[in-house]
């Protein structure tokens, strides 16, 4: 059992940074990747804009082996709430390492000099990371994928205008690297994957570094863990109770770089294989708590096509990358955006404390304001959604001043089954609305058994707008949410009912002029 | 769309194929797209460099009566402590009024006020120590708004009043009436690179400082007083800012000034670098606005009277509050003839943060409401609001007096907006969305044209000078430094440009160095859209200096005419010679002529009084008009930019793709402010939008894929460089025609017979709270 640190563990963290092989010993655990990089390495090319993962001026890109191990997956995360040993093991990019050694730029820095893409340029290496991780991941994207790419970018001085058309024009950018460079699109003009003797290389790079066994790693007198398996992580945490949990730290990391806290020790499930894992039952998807938002969004979303619009405004590409489902369901924030679908949808959870497991139903995790069930020493294992029943009304809002990569004022998940068009079943998720993520148990009692239609909606709105007592704070008043919620279940209506009106501003984003 | 060809330009004898008007890309683009561009936190650190945290206060208003620093002193790496009593000179960094302390002393007046610092060996131990002191405050009943600070009279600066004629008869005479009130939120400037400084301690007791600043200067001279020391012991540099926008016109010098102390104190070098959400805490931002109208007008909708009451948010201090609400007042008229105006000035003191420059420097706060003034009247009288605007517009010749005394010699909005009104399809598309409104009832749609008039020179007429010091060097390159410092805008690029233009050579051959107050004295802060205005002449007139000596040397050297030696694609020709340029500089260096040239330049025509803000305070106007198309949602208030049609005035545009890049950003940065960003404070006068994560600038997803932008293609009529006129500002407001067109999304709700209230920003809570309101007052008039 690898439950403390032992002659065998590796004491260094290993990666390649930039193509080269580098081995850490001596730096405190709870460094950031991008204190790292500017401090350690003095690479000043990766910018600290905000230091918790809102601003992308720190985009890197991590390169690690894709699941089915013949390729490499390509993902740009924040460096600046990226913990470094979370690292190990990986190909670590950094806005350094683009231009060829012949010094000829990449295409997505080329665009964004011929497109005027930069001004004040400190956003710049940021922004054509998340563009580099696009162009290795997407050939030609959509103006929305574009969009989606860079939701996690901001940039005070372009207007983004040319940002986006650099984006659309890097395929069609010579000279394209060649495909032996791991530089080049992964992906074929046909759509296939194209893995190059580069990426082939960097693969067997890695491998070379890959161990089994729970990696350990101490220093400036704190603890790092990053177990393999469940086994090793119940029996860590078990060992280790004052440790801390951490998956994505796309939390924990602002804990650090903002709240100056000492995190102590910390056990790591970002490697934990079975927690890394989606099953696909009969009766339901099992998504492992250590599974990437990305991973877990594209898994629900193959199930529920009505969620995409929700998952792609949930933080941003390089936050869900890093940031996992387990990790969000777990922290039990009341303006979390997954807990109200996976309500909606009937989600349990498994937990775990040593060799004991429970079920629970997810809203049953939720005692108080950051308050979960959750007994000391207990995880999360995996979240159970039912698959999908027939015929389901499914949609998913989210109520916030910006549309991308904004935290919900309002967030409400609407899933009803009719026996033609009698409601049946109704279950209702709500965030922003009360200390923890809610079910409106009241609302879906007006609904079960009526019919759906005006009336039903004119009812079940009044006793929604009345169910919670929100607050009112920085993001909306309570008055706001209240009547909002409301709203949405008309829009629901209207949205579910045939009529056809538009319903959503979005709908006429690319329909005028 | 790419951008325009730019026109030849005139009156540029030198230099062909033309330089300056050419989409020449930013100078530091390579750099940027590598991440080899310096910004101040990225140059190599010196040996022993502090890392300097702040302690702020945590209550907006209260005495200060003791700290005690023990704990903090005691963290392992804590090199030094520093409060008030440690500043070897003066406790002040007020640009104008002497009222801005660096470090409260007695007392503390906002939330987030350095009180101390604490250097140590680390920045995260700095950080960590800063939080531990005990503060014994006694606090004092804070005053945190516009409408607290009026009726407490508690003012920054005496309140100004501007008239011309006889409001209050004009407004009694009227036919028609109409009054009410408008709000504006202020807006973080939100810089991606936070404020930072560095301090390194030289000979003499002197300091070099290394900072993100658009006014060295200011910097240089407030360490100077900080430290007690003289002007020329002080140097302070700066290649390039992450982003400024006005945050650092004076925002930098408080942490430049604390670099220094700690560096005059312990004899090392020391960094001041503030995170994000010290840093939106602890710097001013855009003044928030409150205004009352009453204004007279015809059945055409013409304006007869107006009285208009502008009371800011000025925070604890005056900061540039003066200048920026004179400028507001400016442009109250915006394009449009008031003949008889009463305006009424209030800078309000609250116990928040210092409010500071803003692109557009009030300018905006200025034209808000008159915009909105006139789209009530358009509502009041059921009328197209571009026709109500167009029946207020300047005239040429005759109702062409500003408020202020000054003659509009360049009025050019209305053909403006006569061509974009064409371009875009206004007229048909209002008919098309006023139909389409009919049929949806859930989301609306709305449109706007509204045109811009800003005035361009520094009110502080001083500041409109600059400074150029060029050098040859007998390789052939050039090597310039300008007083003028660049944020992104494009600055050296277009002055290298200007350089290029004069002399014949590739741009390649020109270099601009650092910003650096060693080279040019007395320089003016970059600010007020002035950049290329004043340093592309100084710069010009350094480069004419330094042709006049090479032409004499060239003529005499060759034996021909002065008049017919050119220099063209890095040649000369003098006669029947032609040689390189290089090769001619190296001659004139062999030949002891003096290779390196300095250029001055004042702006011309401009003067005012500051008493009654009377004049003439701008040398020109810059103009544009954008049409915006929007979509709200009556359900939840949420809205969406669709479409942005803009027409501007840049004169002849020395780099259109530059000029492209600042009307875009300016644009999308003023939809910003008036349609998503807010800052929210607590009753406790807490900022609680201090982040990213809370306060929301617009993202990629926010900008509409129709953004089509043109120039106006006619060259200054004033004597500016090349003809070309500013554009740093002007943009900004063009917004206002995206605030503009969701009033009237709004306004569908009540079939356009009743006006919205809708204050800014335009957050989906504010637009749903006036369709509600405008629903239940239709309700109320049957």
């Amino acid at each position: 059992m690898a439950a403390a640190l032992s002659a065998t563990a590796r004491s260094a963290i290993r990666f390649l940074l930039n193509g080269e092989s580098v081995a850490v010993t001596d730096v405190a655990p709870q460094t950031t990747l991008l204190e790292f990089l500017r401090n350690r390495h003095g690479l000043t090319g990766t910018k600290e804009g905000c230091a918790e993962g809102d601003c992308g001026a720190c985009t890197v890109v991590l390169a690690e082996p894709a699941d089915d191990a013949q390729r490499l997956a390509w993902k740009p995360v924040n460096a600046c709430i990226r913990l470094l040993p979370s690292v190990a093991g990986m190909a670590v990019f950094t806005i350094e390492s683009l231009k060829s050694t012949e010094g000829e730029l990449h295409p997505a820095q080329r665009v964004l000099v011929d497109h005027h893409g930069s001004q004040c340029g400190f956003c710049t290496p940021g922004f054509t990371m998340s563009l580099f991780g696009l162009y290795k991941n997407i050939y030609r994207p959509t103006r929305a994928q574009v969009e989606d790419a860079i939701s996690g970018n901001l940039c005070r001085c372009t207007g983004y205008r040319p940002i986006v058309a650099a984006a659309l024009a890097m395929h069609d950018q010579a000279p394209a690297p060649a495909a032996a460079d791991w530089r080049a699109c992964g992906v074929a003009a046909d759509g296939s994957q194209v893995v190059g003797t580069g990426e082939t290389e960097l693969l067997a790079r890695l491998a070379s570094l890959a161990q089994d066994g729970t990696f350990a790693y101490e220093a400036a007198g704190r603890r790092w863990w990053a177990p393999r398996t469940g086994d090793a992580l119940a029996a860590l945490v078990d060992a280790h109770p004052e440790a801390r949990l951490v998956a994505g730290a796309t939390d924990v990391g602002l804990w650090i770089t903002k709240q100056h806290r000492d995190v102590g020790d910390i056990v790591y499930t970002g490697e934990v294989a079975d927690l890394k894992q989606i099953r696909e039952t009969a009766t339901q998807l099992e998504i492992g708590a250590a599974v990437s938002l990305t991973g877990a969004f594209a898994a629900l979303s193959g199930e529920w096509p009505e969620l995409r619009e929700v998952w792609a405004r949930f933080a941003s590409v390089p936050i869900r990358n890093s940031g996992t489902l387990g990790g969000n369901v777990a922290n039990g924030s009341p303006i979390g955006d997954s807990m109200p679908v996976l309500m909606a949808l009937g989600a349990t959870v498994v937990l775990r404390l040593g060799p004991a497991t429970r079920k629970l139903a997810l809203e049953a995790l939720y005692v108080a304001y950051q308050k979960t069930a959750l007994r000391p020493g207990e995880f999360v294992v995996e979240i159970r959604v039912p698959r999908r029943s027939s015929p389901l009304l499914l949609r998913a809002y989210k109520i916030s001043k910006r549309f991308d990569q904004d935290i919900s004022a309002v967030f409400a998940c609407f899933a009803l089954t009719l026996d033609g068009e009698r409601i049946t079943t109704a279950r209702i998720g709500c965030g922003g609305v009360a200390a923890t993520p809610r079910r409106a148990i009241q609302t879906e009692a007006v609904l079960v058994g009526q019919r759906w239609n005006e009336a039903t909606a004119d009812a079940a709105a009044r006793t929604l707008a009345d169910e919670f007592e929100p607050i009112g704070d920085m993001r909306a008043s309570a008055d706001y949410r209240r009547t909002v919620l409301g709203n949405l279940l008309h829009r629901f209506r209207l949205e579910t009912t045939g009529t056809a009106v538009p319903t959503r501003v979005e709908q006429l984003a690319s329909t005028t002029m | 769309m790419n951008a325009p060809h730019p026109r030849p330009l005139a009156g540029t004898s030198a230099g062909s194929p033309m330089i300056a008007g050419a989409p020449e890309p930013h100078d530091s683009a390579l750099l940027h797209v590598t991440g080899e561009a310096q910004y101040t936190d990225d140059l190599p650190e010196p040996r022993g460099l502090l890392h300097v945290a702040l302690g702020v206060s945590p209550i907006p208003h209260g005495r200060l009566r003791g700290i005690d620093l023990d704990a903090v002193r005691a963290v392992p790496g804590v090199v030094a402590v520093i409060t008030a009593a440690d500043i070897p000179g003066v406790n002040d960094v007020g640009p104008i009024q002497h009222d801005d302390p660096i470090l409260a002393q007695e007392l503390v007046e906002f939330a987030g006020q350095p009180i101390f610092a604490v250097a140590a060996t680390d920045v995260n131990t700095a950080r960590r120590a800063a939080k531990l002191a005990k503060f014994d405050l006694e606090p004092l009943p804070a005053i945190l708004t516009i409408d607290a600070a009026l009726a407490a009279q508690s003012y920054v600066l005496p309140p100004v009043h501007v008239a011309r004629g006889d409001a209050a008869a004009a407004l009694a005479r009227a036919p028609r009436r109409l009054r009410g009130t408008l709000r504006a939120g202020g807006q973080d400037h939100f810089y991606l690179e936070g404020q930072i400084a560095v301090a390194i301690p030289r000979e003499h007791g002197g300091m070099q400082i290394f900072t993100s600043t658009q006014h060295p200067g200011e910097v240089q001279h407030m360490v100077a007083h900080a430290l007690g020391i003289a002007a020329h012991d002080v140097v302070v540099e700066c290649r390039r800012m992450g982003g400024a926008f006005g945050g650092k016109e004076t925002q930098m010098s408080l942490f430049a000034c604390v670099a220094a102390i700690i560096a005059r104190k312990t004899g090392r070098a020391a960094k001041l670098r503030l995170d994000r959400d010290d840093d939106m805490r602890s710097t001013g931002k855009r003044h928030a606005f409150s205004y009352a109208y009453d204004v007279g007008f015809d059945d055409d909708g013409r304006i007869l009277g107006l009285d208009l009451t502008l009371a800011s948010r000025c925070g604890f201090s005056a900061d540039l509050s003066g200048p920026v609400n004179d400028r507001a007042v400016f442009h109250v008229d915006n394009a449009y003839w008031l003949p008889d105006v009463a305006l009424h000035s209030y800078r309000c003191k609250t116990n928040t943060v210092s409010d500071t420059a803003f692109r557009g420097f009030g300018g905006p706060q200025g034209m808000l409401p008159i915009e909105h003034v006139l789209s009530e009247i358009a509502v009041a009288l059921g009328r197209d609001p571009l026709d109500v605007r167009r029946v207020n517009f300047y005239g040429t010749g005759t109702r062409n007096v500003t408020p202020f005394g000054m003659t509009i010699e360049d009025n050019v909005a209305p053909e403006i907006v006569a061509q974009l009104e064409e371009s875009s399809r206004y007229r048909a598309r209002r008919v098309e969305i006023a139909q389409w409104n009919r049929t949806s009832p859930v989301i609306r749609r709305g449109l706007a044209l509204v045109p811009v008039k800003f005035g361009i020179s520094f009110t502080a007429t001083h500041y409109n000078q600059a400074g150029a010091l060029l050098h040859l060097y007998n390789d052939g390159t050039l090597l310039l430094n300008h007083g003028g410092t660049e944020m992104g805008q494009g600055l050296f690029t277009k002055v290298a440009q200007v350089v290029a233009q004069e002399l014949g050579v590739p741009l390649a051959t020109v270099r601009i160095s650092a910003s650096d107050t060693s080279k040019v004295p007395n320089a003016s802060p970059t600010a007020a859209s002035s950049g290329s205005d004043l340093n592309g002449m100084a710069a010009r007139n350094a480069a004419r200096e330094l042709r006049q000596r090479l032409v004499a040397f060239a003529a005499g050297k060759f034996g021909c005419d002065p008049e017919v030696v050119e220099f063209r694609d890095g040649a000369v020709i003098a006669g029947t010679r032609t040689l390189p340029f290089a090769e001619l500089a190296r001659m004139a260096y062999m030949a002891r002529v003096q290779l390196s040239a300095t250029g001055f330049y004042a702006t011309p025509k401009i003067h005012y009084d500051r008493k009654t803000l009377s004049g003439r305070p701008f040398f020109y106007f810059a103009y544009g008009a954008a049409v915006a198309e929007v979509a709200i949602d009556t359900l939840t208030g949420e809205h969406r930019l669709l479409a942005v049609d803009i027409l501007h005035d840049v004169g002849t545009s020395i780099n259109p793709a530059l000029d492209r890049g600042q009307i875009e950003g300016g644009f999308i940065q003023g939809w910003g402010w008036l349609a998503q960003e807010e800052l929210w404070w607590n009753d406790q006068g807490e900022l609680k939008t201090h982040a990213p994560s809370t306060y929301k600038i617009p993202t990629a997803h926010d900008v509409p894929e129709h953004f089509r932008v043109e120039f106006f293609g006619q060259p200054n009529r004033e004597d500016t460089i090349y003809r070309s006129k500013a554009v740093g500002e002007p943009p900004f407001m063009l917004a206002l025609a995206g605030f503009d067109a969701l009033r009237d999304a709004v306004a569908s709700v009540a079939d356009y017979r009743l006006a919205p209230k809708l204050d800014a920003p335009a957050t989906d809570e504010r637009i749903l709270a006036a369709v509600t309101e405008l629903r239940q007052r239709m309700l109320a008039d049957g």
